[in-house]
C-alpha cells in the first residue's frame, strides 16, 4: 500500500499556493492534514500528479475568539480548537463535536479547512459550521470570496469551492448568553469511528424557559451535513419537553436521506438520528438551565 | 532515482539526513532510510496506530505523512524514549512490570501516544472511560488492553511521585 | 489421592529423571522479551537490513470467480525498477502445487475411527487458469523497492472472463450451483459423521425437544504484524535462508523443500520476532518468495500489506449449525443432533482440523451421553478458512450455550441452574466422552471441577447482587443482563515438540525449540522451566525458538500447545542434562552424584558447600578433547536433545461471566464487567496466563460484537480496510477479572501444564449473546447469529416487540 508517484510543491504563502493551484489545475490536490487524503493515496484510490502541501503556509494557521466571532485559519488543527479553554463552557457542541473526530493523533494533524473542503457527509465540521452560522473564505486568483456555510456543502465530497480556490478561513458565531445550551452526540460502532448518525443541538431559552433559538444539525444521514429547519421550527417558541423533542425528531424525516452500508442501513440511521435528536435536545436544554 | 529530495530533521535529539521521493511516507523513511525500525507499520491507512511518532511534541501517524513534510521538524520515536544511558522511561518500566505487552508489535505506537498523554498531565487517568477512550486510537490484539490501562496509570503515578 | 489416575498418564519414561520441584515456575517474573520490544530493537521480518534486497508485490484477483484468458506482463517488466515479473506459467514444472496439508493434518488413527470423506484440491501458488476468490495471487513483481513494485502491478494486464460466483455455502450445496473444483464433482470438500450413544432412542424417549439454527460469521485473525517473508540465497551452494513471520518454521521449510525440490538442510527457516499470529497457515507467498530469491540469486522480501491481509489471511469461523436437543422437564440435556456447514472458502488446506475440533468440543463441560454430528466443509468463492484462536471451539460453545439458554427459557428456569444440572461432576473425572480427539485418541477429560469453577466465577462476578441490581435497573428502565459460558479445550496437541538444552563453557544455558512464540512469552516461561531443572536463574538461560538450524524437528506454535509440549520437552531435556552435570561434577569432586546438589550455577557437596564446582568448570570438563574429565564411557558435551511426544491432549477449561447493558432504543451494547475462571493446570507464570486470557477475551469480544469479514452476494469483499473490519479498541473491552483454578495439574505431563493461549477467545461470543438475551428477557429476544452489531440487535428488539404486541 504505497502511493503512486506525484510532484510535490510546498508553498509558503497563500498567494503562492493559489498560484500553484492555478498552474496545475485539476491534476493537483491540496494536502492539508492528510488524514483523509493520504489513506486514499496509499490505497491508490486517488493518484493526483501534483500535491500542493499547505503545511508551510503559516498565515492559514490561526485561531482567534473576538467577542462572539471565532476565526479559524484553514490549517488550524482540530486539536487546537478542542483545547481552546474558552470554548469548553461557551460552546460544548463545538468542543464535543471536534473531540469526536477520530482520535487524538488524528486531531493533532487533521485540519479544519481540510475537513470542510473534503466535505465528508459523516464528518463533524460541516455540521458545526452550519450550526454556528459559519462563513467560509475561499481564496482564488481573483481574491477572497466569502461563502455562507449553508451554500458551501453541495453533495458527497463536493463543495461550492471553484477548482482554483482554497479554503483560507472559517468564521463562526459563538453564542454568549448563559441561557444557551448545546451538545454534540454521535453513535458510532466504536469510539472514533465515523458516526452512523450524529446530532449537534443548540438551544437558547428565555427567562420563562421557552425556546428562543434552536439549531439542529445532523451528520451521516444525507449526501451532506444537514441543518434541520423542520426540527428548528418545531422548537422555536415551544417549551422544551419530551413531547416537543419527539416532534422535532420526527420533523427531520423529509430532510434526510441516509444511505446503507455494512455498518447500518438507511432505515436504521434514520432511526438513530431521531433518537439522537431527542437526546441531544434534552441535554442541550439541561445545559441551558432548563429542565 | 526519480526526484529524491534531501531531508534533514531531528530525531530523538539527533540531527539526521537522508533523501526520499516525495511519495515516501515518513514511516518508511524512518524505517528504511534512517534504520529506525522500532516504528512499526500495521495498516498503512491510519487506523491501527502502530506507526505513531511525536512530531514537535505531538503524536502523529507516520504512515499518514510524507517524509518531505517532516523536513526541519523534531521527531521522537520509540528508540528515543529510554534515557541515553539505556535506562527505561517510567512508562516503559510500567509497561514491563505490568505486562502491558505481549507480541510487542503495537507497543511502540502505544508508548508514543501515551508519552504525549503523560506529558499533558494524564487528564482523566483515573476515569476508566476517559482513559480507555484516550487509548482507543491504537489497536492491540494481544493484551485486551487491560494491562496497558494499568501500566498507564502506574506510569502516571510514578511520574507524580518523582516528576 | 482418591481420584483415579488418568488412563493416559505416563508411568514415567525410562531414562527420564524425576523433575525438580518448581522454584521459578509459578512466579510472576518480568519477561525477558520486554527490553528489546520496548526500545524499538526487536527484529521483525520487515526490520531486517539485508544488502542488495529486492522487494516483491503480489497482483491479486479482483474477481471472485473468473477464467484467466491471458496475462500481459511486458509493460510491467519494462517499468522502472522492475527486476522480474512471474505468473503461473513461470512456475510450471518448477514449483509444485501446494503440498496437500490435508494428509499431514489428519491423524491416521482418527481416519481409521471416523473415516471422513476428504477430497483433494491443492492450491496453486499463483492462479493459472482460474481465480477462485477476491485476493487470490495471480502474479508477482520483484523490483528495487516496494513503491516501484506496486507501480508495476498497475501495468499487468489480466484478461479475466468472469464466471458466476457462489458466496453462500448453503447455496453452494444446491444443484446447479457453480462448482469451484469441477474435478471434485460438487462443493463438499470434507464431511464426516460422529455418533455417540443412542441418539435416536434418546430423542424418542425425551419429554421435550427443541431445535435452532445457530450461526457464527466469518472473522479473521488480524495479527498486528502482517505476514512477511525474506529469502536470502546462497547461490554458490544453492541454499536459502528464509525469515518468515510464520509460527511454524519447520513446516515452512518442509513446504519450500518439497515444492522447490531442495534437501532439508539446504534451507534454513528462521522465525524472527513476530507480531502475533492467532492462527496458523501456510500461504503461497511462503514458497513464492523463496522461489523468487533462488531464481534471481538475490535476496527478496515481501511484506504483506493490510489490504492483502484482510482479503487473504487467516479467515476463520463461518459455521452454520442446525441443532436439535432432547431434554427433560428439569432441564437435563439428554441428546444432541447437530448438522453443520463450514464455509471453507475456495481451498481448504486443513482438512477437518476445524470441523473436527467443533465436533470434539461441542458438549464441552456437559454430560450428554448421546450425540450425533454431521459436519461438512463447503467450498465457496471466498478466501480459504484456517484455524484461528479457538479453531472451531467458539462456534460450538456459542451453539451449546445458546441451547442451554433456550432450554432454560423454555422451562422458565434460571439458565445458570440448567447449566449446573448438566455439568460433568468432579467425581466423574477423568471423564470419557465416547469419541476420539483429533489425534485419534479417545477423549478422556483431565481432572477438573466444573461446578466449582462455575461457582467461583459467579462469586467473583457477584451474580446474586447483579440479579438484584438487574431488577432495580429494570424498574428504572435500564436493561442489564448477565451471561455465562463455559468451555473445555484440548490443548497441547502433538505430535511432538523438541528441545535442545546446552551449557556453554561460561556456564550459560541455551535452549532451542521448534515452538515459535509470537507473543506468548515463551522466552520467559521456557527459561523458568529450564532454570528450575538446572539450578540457575532464568537470566542465565537464553531461549532461541523457531530456527530450523538449531533443532532438527519442530512443529511450531498454535493450538495452545507450546507451554505443554515445548515446556515439557525443555523441562525433561534440562532434567536429563542435570543428571549429566552431576555425573561430571562427581568426577571432578570425587563425590558420588547422589551426594551432590546443583544450585546457584554450581554443584556442591551436600553438607560441605565449600566443595563445589561451577557450571562453567563442569562445561569445560565436558568439552571434547584431551582436557575432558568425564566419567568413563560418557559422551562429551553438555547438551541434551529431547523430543516430547504427548500421549494426547490435556484438557483445559474455563467459565466466563459477563454483564452487559443494552440500549433498547438503539441496539448498542455496553459491556459492564467480565469475569473468567480458568483451569490451565499448573501456571508457569500467572501474569502471563492472565495476559493471554485478557487478550483472548478481547478477541472474543470482537467476534461477538464487532468483527466480521463481509462478502456481498457476488463474493466481493466489503471489509477490505480497518475502517470496515472493526477490531475492538480499549473502549470496547471492559475490565476483566481473571480467576484461577490451579488445583488440578494435568496428569499427562510432569509439570502439570494445560494450555491457555486460546481459551480466552472461546467463550465471549456465547457469554455475551446470553447476557444480551438476559438483559432483554422480558422481550424474549433470541440471538441466533454472532457477531451481532447494533443494528442486528435493534432489529431483533423491534421484532420481539412486534411479536409481543401481536401475541
Amino acid at each position: 500500500m504505497k502511493p503512486a508517484p506525484f510532484e510535490y510543491e510546498r508553498p509558503e504563502s497563500l498567494g503562492e499556493a493559489v498560484g500553484l493551484l492555478a498552474e496545475h489545475g485539476e491534476e493537483a490536490k491540496l494536502l492539508a492534514g492528510g488524514q483523509s487524503l493520504v489513506p486514499l493515496l496509499a490505497l491508490r484510490l486517488a493518484s493526483p500528479s501534483v500535491l500542493i502541501d499547505l503545511n508551510g503556509v503559516r498565515e492559514l494557521d490561526h485561531l482567534r475568539l473576538e467577542g462572539d466571532r471565532l476565526a479559524i485559519g484553514a490549517m488550524t488543527r482540530h486539536r487546537d480548537v478542542e483545547e481552546m479553554a474558552e470554548l469548553r463552557t461557551r460552546c460544548p457542541m463545538l468542543v464535543e463535536g471536534v473531540s469526536l473526530i477520530g482520535h487524538v493523533t488524528i486531531r493533532n494533524r487533521g485540519t479544519v479547512g481540510g475537513s470542510l473542503a473534503h466535505a465528508d457527509p459523516a464528518a463533524e465540521w460541516p455540521s458545526l459550521v452550519l450550526a454556528l452560522e459559519g462563513e467560509i473564505d475561499a481564496t482564488g486568483p481573483e481574491g477572497v470570496r466569502t461563502i455562507p456555510a449553508e451554500e458551501f456543502f453541495e453533495t458527497y465530497f463536493t463543495t461550492a469551492l471553484a477548482p482554483d480556490e482554497i479554503v483560507s478561513e472559517v468564521r463562526l458565531r459563538i453564542p454568549e448568553s448563559p441561557r444557551v445550551g448545546s451538545c454534540f452526540l454521535e453513535l458510532a460502532r466504536r469510539h472514533g469511528d465515523f458516526a452512523l448518525a450524529g446530532v449537534g443541538a443548540l438551544l437558547e431559552l428565555d427567562s420563562s424557559g421557552s425556546i428562543t433559538d434552536a439549531r439542529v444539525t445532523l451528520i451521516g444521514v444525507r449526501d451532506r451535513a444537514v441543518r434541520s429547519s423542520g426540527a428548528e421550527s418545531v422548537l422555536v417558541g415551544a417549551r422544551p419537553d419530551a413531547e416537543v423533542f419527539a416532534e422535532a425528531a420526527e420533523a427531520i424525516d423529509p430532510e434526510i436521506e441516509p444511505v446503507s452500508d455494512i455498518h447500518g442501513t438507511s432505515e436504521y440511521r434514520r432511526h438513530l438520528a431521531k433518537v439522537l435528536v431527542r437526546r441531544a435536545l434534552a441535554l442541550a436544554t439541561e445545559r441551558a438551565g432548563g429542565v | 532515482m526519480a526526484d529524491r529530495r534531501p531531508i534533514t530533521l531531528r530525531v530523538n535529539g539527533q540531527e539526521l539526513s537522508g533523501s526520499a521521493e516525495p511519495r515516501m511516507t515518513l514511516a518508511d523513511f524512518l524505517r528504511d532510510e534512517l534504520g529506525l525500525t522500532g516504528t512499526h507499520l500495521g495498516c498503512e491507512h491510519g487506523v491501527c496506530g502502530a506507526c505513531t511518532v511525536l512530531m514537535d511534541g505531538r503524536s502523529v501517524r507516520s504512515c499518514l505523512m510524507f517524509a518531505v513534510q517532516a523536513e526541519g521538524h523534531e521527531l521522537t520515536t520509540v528508540e528515543g524514549l529510554a534515557a541515553p544511558d539505556g535506562s527505561l522511561s517510567p512508562l516503559q518500566e510500567a509497561f514491563s512490570t505490568n505486562h502491558a505487552l505481549q507480541c510487542g508489535f503495537c507497543t511502540p505506537g502505544f508508548l508514543i501516544a501515551v508519552t504525549e498523554y503523560l506529558a499533558e498531565g494524564a487528564p482523566g487517568v483515573d476515569d476508566e472511560a476517559t482513559l480507555r477512550a484516550r487509548l482507543s486510537g491504537n489497536l492491540c490484539r494481544c493484551t485486551g488492553y487491560q494491562n496497558i490501562v494499568t501500566a498507564v496509570r502506574d506510569a502516571a503515578e510514578r511520574m507524580r511521585r518523582s516528576p | 489421592m482418591s481420584d483415579p489416575a488418568h488412563p493416559y498418564a505416563p508411568a514415567g519414561e525410562p531414562g527420564s529423571p524425576p523433575v525438580r520441584p518448581a522454584n521459578y515456575v509459578g512466579q510472576r517474573l518480568r519477561r525477558k522479551e520486554d527490553a528489546r520490544l520496548l526500545t524499538g530493537r526487536a527484529t521483525h521480518v520487515a526490520d531486517l537490513r539485508i544488502p542488495g534486497l529486492l522487494h516483491a508485490a503480489v497482483l491479486r484477483s479482483p474477481f471472485a470467480h473468473a477464467r484467466i484468458a491471458g496475462i500481459e506482463t511486458e509493460a510491467a517488466a519494462a517499468a522502472a525498477g522492475v527486476v522480474r515479473v512471474v505468473t503461473a506459467r513461470d512456475l510450471e514444472g518448477r514449483v509444485g502445487p501446494f503440498v496437500e496439508a490435508a494428509r499431514s493434518e489428519i491423524s491416521p488413527l482418527l481416519n481409521e475411527k471416523i473415516g471422513p470423506t476428504l477430497k483433494s484440491c491443492p492450491m496453486p501458488v499463483l492462479a493459472a487458469d482460474r481465480v477462485l476468490w477476491v485476493g487470490q495471487p495471480v502474479a508477482a513483481i520483484v523490483a528495487t523497492d516496494r513503491y516501484r513494485a506496486e507501480d508495476a502491478l498497475e501495468l499487468v494486464q489480466v484478461d479475466y472472463e468472469p464466471l458466476p460466483p457462489v458466496s453462500d455455502p448453503e447455496r453452494a450445496l444446491e444443484p446447479g450451483a457453480p462448482v469451484l473444483h469441477p474435478e471434485l464433482g460438487d462443493n463438499v470438500q470434507t464431511s464426516f459423521v460422529v455418533s455417540v450413544g443412542d441418539v435416536d432412542g434418546a430423542f424418542a424417549r425425551a419429554e421435550r425437544t427443541l431445535s435452532a439454527r445457530l450461526v457464527m460469521g466469518r472473522t479473521a485473525a488480524n495479527a498486528m504484524e502482517t505476514r512477511g517473508v525474506a529469502a536470502v540465497p546462497d547461490a554458490g551452494r544453492d541454499e536459502l535462508t528464509v525469515w518468515d513471520a510464520n509460527a511454524r518454521p519447520h513446516l515452512v521449510r518442509t513446504f519450500i523443500c518439497e515444492m522447490l525440490g531442495m534437501p532439508a538442510d539446504s534451507v534454513r527457516v528462521i522465525g524472527p520476532d513476530m507480531g502475533g499470529s492467532f492462527g496458523t497457515g501456510m500461504f503461497p507467498e511462503d514458497v513464492l518468495i523463496a522461489f523468487l530469491a533462488r531464481e534471481l540469486g538475490r535476496p527478496v522480501r515481501w511484506i504483506e500489506d493490510r489490504r492483502e491481509n484482510l482479503s487473504n489471511t487467516r479467515h476463520a469461523r463461518d459455521q452454520i449449525h442446525q441443532v436439535e436437543v432432547a431434554f427433560d422437564g428439569d432441564g437435563r440435556i439428554l441428546a444432541l443432533k447437530d448438522r453443520y456447514l463450514i464455509d471453507a472458502g475456495a481451498y481448504n488446506n486443513y482438512a477437518i482440523t476445524v470441523s473436527y475440533n467443533s465436533a470434539a468440543h461441542l458438549r464441552g463441560q456437559f454430560a450428554i451421553d448421546h450425540m450425533r454430528v454431521e459436519a461438512l466443509s463447503v467450498l465457496t468463492n471466498k478466501a480459504p478458512v484456517t484455524p484461528v484462536r479457538g479453531a472451531g471451539r467458539p462456534e460450538v460453545v456459542f451453539v451449546m450455550d445458546r441451547i442451554v439458554d433456550l432450554v432454560a427459557t423454555e422451562l422458565g428456569l434460571d439458565p445458570v441452574e440448567v447449566r449446573r444440572r448438566n455439568l460433568i461432576r468432579p467425581e466423574q473425572m477423568p471423564y470419557p466422552m465416547g469419541m476420539p480427539y483429533r489425534d485419534g485418541v479417545d477423549i478422556v477429560y483431565d481432572r477438573a471441577d466444573f461446578p466449582g469453577q462455575l461457582n467461583r466465577a459467579l462469586q467473583m462476578f457477584g451474580y446474586e447482587e447483579f440479579r438484584r441490581e438487574q431488577a432495580a435497573a429494570r424498574d428504572a428502565g435500564r436493561r442489564i443482563g448477565v451471561g455465562v459460558s463455559s468451555y473445555v479445550e484440548g490443548s497441547g496437541y502433538g505430535p511432538y515438540e523438541g528441545a535442545v538444552v546446552r551449557i556453554d563453557p561460561r556456564g550459560h544455558v541455551t535452549v532451542a525449540t521448534g515452538a515459535k512464540p509470537h507473543g506468548q512469552s515463551l522466552e520467559t516461561t521456557l527459561a523458568q522451566i529450564c532454570a528450575d531443572q538446572l539450578g540457575v536463574t532464568p537470566d542465565d538461560v537464553t531461549v532461541r525458538a523457531g530456527d530450523t538450524a538449531l533443532i532438527a524437528h519442530g512443529i511450531g506454535t498454535f493450538a495452545s500447545r507450546s507451554a505443554v509440549t515445548a515446556g515439557t520437552a525443555v523441562g525433561v531435556a534440562a532434567a536429563r542434562l542435570r543428571e549429566k552435570v552431576l555425573a561430571v561434577a562427581a568426577e571432578l569432586l570425587e563425590i558420588h552424584p547422589s551426594d551432590l546438589d546443583l544450585d546457584h550455577g554450581a554443584v556442591a557437596a551436600r553438607g560441605a558447600p565449600d566443595r563445589r564446582v561451577s557450571l562453567a568448570d563442569i562445561a569445560r570438563a565436558a568439552t571434547p578433547g584431551p582436557r575432558a574429565k568425564l566419567p568413563p564411557g560418557m559422551e562429551p558435551g553438555l547438551e541434551v536433545v529431547y523430543y516430547y511426544v504427548p500421549p494426547t491432549v490435556t484438557f483445559a477449561s474455563g467459565t466466563h461471566v459477563v454483564g452487559v447493558e443494552v440500549d433498547e432504543e438503539t441496539g448498542f451494547v455496553r459491556l459492564l464487567k467480565y469475569v473468567t475462571t480458568d483451569d490451565c493446570g499448573r501456571m508457569l507464570n500467572p501474569t502471563i496466563v492472565e495476559g493471554q486470557v485478557h487478550g483472548g477475551v478481547a478477541h472474543g469480544i470482537g467476534n461477538a460484537l464487532f468483527e466480521e469479514v463481509v462478502y456481498d452476494g457476488d463474493a466481493q469483499l466489503l471489509t477490505g480496510t480497518y475502517l470496515d473490519y472493526l477490531l475492538p479498541t480499549a473502549s470496547d473491552v471492559p475490565p476483566i477479572a481473571v480467576g484461577h483454578q490451579e488445583e488440578f495439574p494435568s496428569e499427562l505431563n510432569p509439570f502439570g501444564i494445560k494450555g491457555v493461549g486460546e481459551g480466552g477467545a472461546v467463550s465471549p461470543p456465547a457469554a455475551i449473546a446470553n447476557a444480551i438475551v438476559d438483559a432483554l428477557r422480558p422481550l424474549r429476544v433470541h440471538i441466533d447469529r454472532v457477531p451481532i452489531g447494533p443494528e442486528g440487535l435493534y432489529r431483533l428488539i423491534r421484532e420481539a416487540r412486534a411479536a409481543s404486541r401481536a401475541g
